[in-house]
């Protein structure tokens, strides 16, 4: 086994990376993967919240990275999926206390026994920004279908290619059929178009990932959950599976728009 | 503070024609940054509003380290134009960025028509898209193979050539030359300017077709269709 390290990242704040990491890691321990989960965000901890393993924190990243404890200590294990770990962020830390090289390390420590390490990040372009990409193999930038969210994500997808990580992958989260409809809400298509990178998913705005979060209950584990349903399909993309993209609503345009973009590196 | 008469300085200031150059020492990125940054804070008053071009070596700088420098030296009124550098990973950074990678050129004279044939190492060729938050800016000409994203700006003294979408700002003539023109597939900008005339009224096209903007007779930046076989140019 030799983990591919996956980081999520967006630019904007609050367009839903930390529901993105907590789903698709539970998705790939549900398909049978050994999943570690990094939550990147140092300070502003909620990974483990969206996770529901927020009391059995003992021990974080910060804790690794200065040698308090070993890395098997600060994994914790999920109450479900017994493939699937967490290594919390520290929440009294500022995210100096970590550096690029420090991720480097760890996610190379987690590299031997593990399928896939998936990096929550940020949000912004600083320092933390960087810690969470330092050890990323392929990275998923997810965006709103909102203009200010895009722009910002345009410039992450600037920043990346200029530290050479290659081209990363799209999750249009929260869109809402109706508003699109009505020229209320950016198309999929629109978003597409401007950003130019491969699109891995389209995430429908769901009130259960609400619901699924607070419980500390991923919805990819509700199997009538449309919003879960989309991360399960992005969860099996990452494995390298064509999964056809759900029908959202008819949307003129997005097929050619996702076939332009589908074949580019 | 330490005196450091004995052994040679890390830092190296003189003043050239452009401004002032910096060059360092053979040591480690994060040390020459910190002793430019101590040399600031020093003299603070001396550097107060200069243009300041650095000479880094062989290091490899990528895009964070340049916008830290940069960002931390508009902060104390320095403006950054050049890096120079014999690393290409540096060189493309620096490019990125819109920073000058060479000093020994003699920049464009304040009537240089660019027009007139613009010398092909004067022009700037990017190849990819040019994404919100970048600005480009060069002493001539830009070529872009790719698209201008909203949030992204190109500032030339010369023509500014799009292959591919406007929607951020460009800037053509920006020294004031009014006989260049910015032309593109898609000139849906936020906004044109050209030497110091500004257009803003560009809406985007549903089907698209290549334009050209330039001053016209009236002195008025206009944007036309572009037809093959004739040129919008003026002489
Ligand atoms: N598809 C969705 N449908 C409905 N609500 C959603 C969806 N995705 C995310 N949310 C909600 O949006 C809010 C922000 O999401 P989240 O915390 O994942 O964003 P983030 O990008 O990690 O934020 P930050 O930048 O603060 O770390 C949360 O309340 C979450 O439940
Ligand atoms: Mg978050």
């Amino acid at each position: 086994m030799t983990a591919k390290v996956i980081t999520v990242t967006s630019g904007k704040g609050g367009v839903g990376k930390t529901t993105a990491v907590a789903n698709l890691a539970t998705a790939l321990a549900m398909d049978g993967k050994r999943v570690v989960c990094i939550d990147g965000d140092i300070g502003l901890r909620n990974l483990d919240v969206v996770m529901g393993l927020e009391n059995r924190i003992v021990y974080d990243l910060v804790d690794v990275i200065e040698g308090r404890c070993k890395l098997k200590q600060a994994m914790i294990r999920d109450k479900h999926l017994p493939d699937l770990y967490l290594i919390p962020a520290a929440q009294t830390r500022d995210k100096n206390a970590v550096s690029p090289s420090d991720m480097v390390r760890i996610c190379n420590d987690l590299r031997p026994d593990t399928d896939f390490v998936i990096v929550d990040s940020p949000a912004g372009i600083e320092r933390g920004f960087r810690n969470a990409i330092a050890a990323a193999d392929s990275v998923l930038v997810v965006t709103n279908p909102e203009v200010s969210a895009v722009r910002d994500a345009d410039r992450v997808v600037g920043l990346l290619e200029a530290e050479e990580k290659g081209p990363p992958s799209l999750i249009i989260n929260r869109l809402n059929p109706n508003l699109v409809k009505n020229n209320d809400m950016l198309s999929a298509e629109d978003v597409l178009d401007l950003l130019g990178i491969r699109l891995i998913g389209i995430v429908p705005e769901d009130e259960n990932v609400i619901i699924g979060s607070n419980r500390g209950a991923p919805t990819v584990g509700d199997a009538k959950s449309r919003a879960g349903q989309a991360f399960r399909n992005i969860a099996k993309r990452l494995q390298g599976e064509e999964v056809p993209f759900m029908d959202l609503a008819p949307q003129s345009g997005l097929w050619n728009a996702i076939q332009r973009f589908a074949g580019r590196k | 503070m330490e005196p450091m008469e004995s052994t040679p300085p890390v830092v190296q200031i003189k003043g050239i024609r452009d401004g002032l150059l910096v060059t360092f020492a053979d040591i480690p990125w994060e040390e020459q940054r910190a002793a430019l940054m101590q040399q600031i804070h020093e003299k603070a008053s001396f550097f107060q509003g200069a243009r300041l071009a650095i000479d880094v070596g062989n290091q490899p700088l990528k895009v964070n380290d340049l916008v830290d420098l940069r960002d931390w030296l508009s902060e104390q009124t320095i403006n950054l134009w050049a890096v120079i550098s014999e690393s290409p990973t540096t060189e493309h950074t620096a490019q990125l960025l819109g920073l000058a990678t060479r000093i020994s050129k003699p920049r464009p004279e304040e009537n240089h028509h660019v027009l007139d044939g613009v010398p092909s190492d004067q022009a700037l060729f990017i190849s990819k898209t040019i994404r919100s938050g970048t600005r480009i800016e060069y002493p001539g000409t830009v070529v872009v193979f790719g698209d201008v994203n909203p949030g992204a700006e190109i500032v030339a003294e010369g023509n500014v050539i799009v292959w591919g979408r406007v929607r951020g700002v460009i800037h053509a003539g920006s020294k004031g030359d009014r006989s260049v023109f910015i032309c593109a597939l898609d000139l849906s900008a936020n906004q044109l300017r050209i030497a110091d005339e500004v257009s803003a009224m560009l809406n985007p096209q549903k089907d698209p077709k290549p334009e050209i903007a330039s001053i016209n007779e009236e002195g008025k930046l206009q944007a036309e269709l572009w037809h093959s076989g004739e040129t919008n140019i003026r002489k």
